[in-house]
């Protein structure tokens, strides 16, 4: 389908090689139909520099561990097709912003998993021994705003697009409120007033300024911007009930 | 502690919003109707003087722009400067009660 941009041609990458002082290395990549930026990646690492470090594992829109910058903007490389990114046939590919670089196109994500763990997304089970299932109307408010952002897959693609974590580097994150967001939805958890004491913080849903760069680059076409104008909304109204 | 003061400035500064929105649209609506036939101060003074509509108006006015401006320029610092913490939260008072002194001298001064 999109076979006339050039298969059986070359595609330049320019790739990050190093630490946060590292450079950008360029190979020569021969273009396949298809072809995605991660199957170039894995050409470069198995043909042309075993040395290369990158991380993927499903290869198909699961996981979330392949996300990278892709000329500039963060996107899981597993589904972004190589030849339709490429600008004058080449593709510049970093680590994920706002994230310290391991090595090469890999980045520690210690930061991002623990501020998950900072935003409360845990589920506090209302009834941990229920023998039943629990019965959600599934045309409830709180089950559609759950459901609208629960497909996350954890990518950090948002986290790299948010300039206010760029900013203040404290701030939880449009992942972590999203998922923050799923849980005060959720009528079989114990704790709202924990979720929403956890994301009422210096730095936390109050920080967001509304830019919509997660919800632009989110790879599951979520909207962390609405998710967490909601937790706005919840904790400006528990706060003038007493409740927070 | 520190996390609720995030959230109550918060809510003042979408409160103080909500107050200067309809504040700024009339002190627009006046400029452009008391500059009609040219404009003078004895002009304006003589509508404000001894008015106390005028008076709470402005006297309003003062109070939501400085809790707004306070709030949103203590913000614009955290992020685009190193500067955080209690220095900047005694600055950032120490703005608001000049903006308030600033603010109500004015009023004080046509009213």
């Amino acid at each position: 389908m999109e076979d006339s941009s050039g298969a059986g041609n070359e595609l330049t990458f320019e790739v990050w090689r190093g630490g946060d002082d590292g450079h950008f290395a360029t190979y020569t990549v021969p273009h396949q139909d298809k072809q995605t930026v991660l199957d170039a990646v894995t050409y470069i690492q198995r043909r042309l520099d075993p040395s290369l470090s990158y991380r993927f594992a499903c290869r198909i829109g699961m996981c979330g561990s392949c996300a990278m910058m892709v000329n500039g903007a963060p996107r899981w490389t597993c589904r972004t097709n190589a030849a339709r990114i490429a600008k004058d046939r080449k593709i510049r590919l970093a680590p994920l912003r706002n994230l310290p670089v391991v090595k090469d196109l890999v980045t520690d994500m210690t930061v991002f998993f623990e501020k998950w763990q900072k935003a409360s997304g845990t589920f506090v089970p209302s009834d941990p021994g229920a023998a039943e299932f629990a019965s959600v109307p599934p045309e409830s408010k709180e089950r559609k705003a759950a459901s609208a952002g629960i497909e996350c897959i954890g990518c950090g693609v948002c986290y790299a697009a948010c300039d206010v974590v760029k900013w203040n580097p404290d701030y939880l994150g449009p992942a972590q409120l999203n998922r923050a967001w799923t849980l005060v939805n959720d009528v079989r958890d114990a704790d709202r007033k924990g979720h929403l004491a956890a994301v009422a913080v210096d730095a936390g849903c109050h920080a967001c300024h509304s830019h919509q760069n997660c919800t632009t680059y989110c790879p599951k076409g979520l909207n962390p911007t609405e998710s967490i104008a909601g937790l706005k909304r919840a904790t400006v109204s528990a706060a003038l009930k007493g409740d927070l | 502690m520190t996390g609720r003061v995030e959230l109550w400035l918060y809510i003042a500064q979408r409160l103080s919003a909500m107050v200067l929105a309809p504040l700024v649209l009339l002190h627009l609506a006046t400029i452009v109707y008391a500059i009609r036939g040219g404009l003078s101060a004895s002009e304006i003074l003589s509508r404000t003087q001894g008015s106390i509509l005028w008076a709470g108006f402005y006297g309003l006015f003062v109070v939501a722009a400085a809790i707004h401006g306070t709030i949103g320029l203590r913000v614009i610092l955290r992020e685009m400067t190193p500067w955080r913490g209690k220095s900047l939260n005694v600055a950032a008072i120490g703005f608001c009660l000049v903006v308030l002194f600033l603010g109500f001298r004015a009023v004080e001064a046509v009213t």
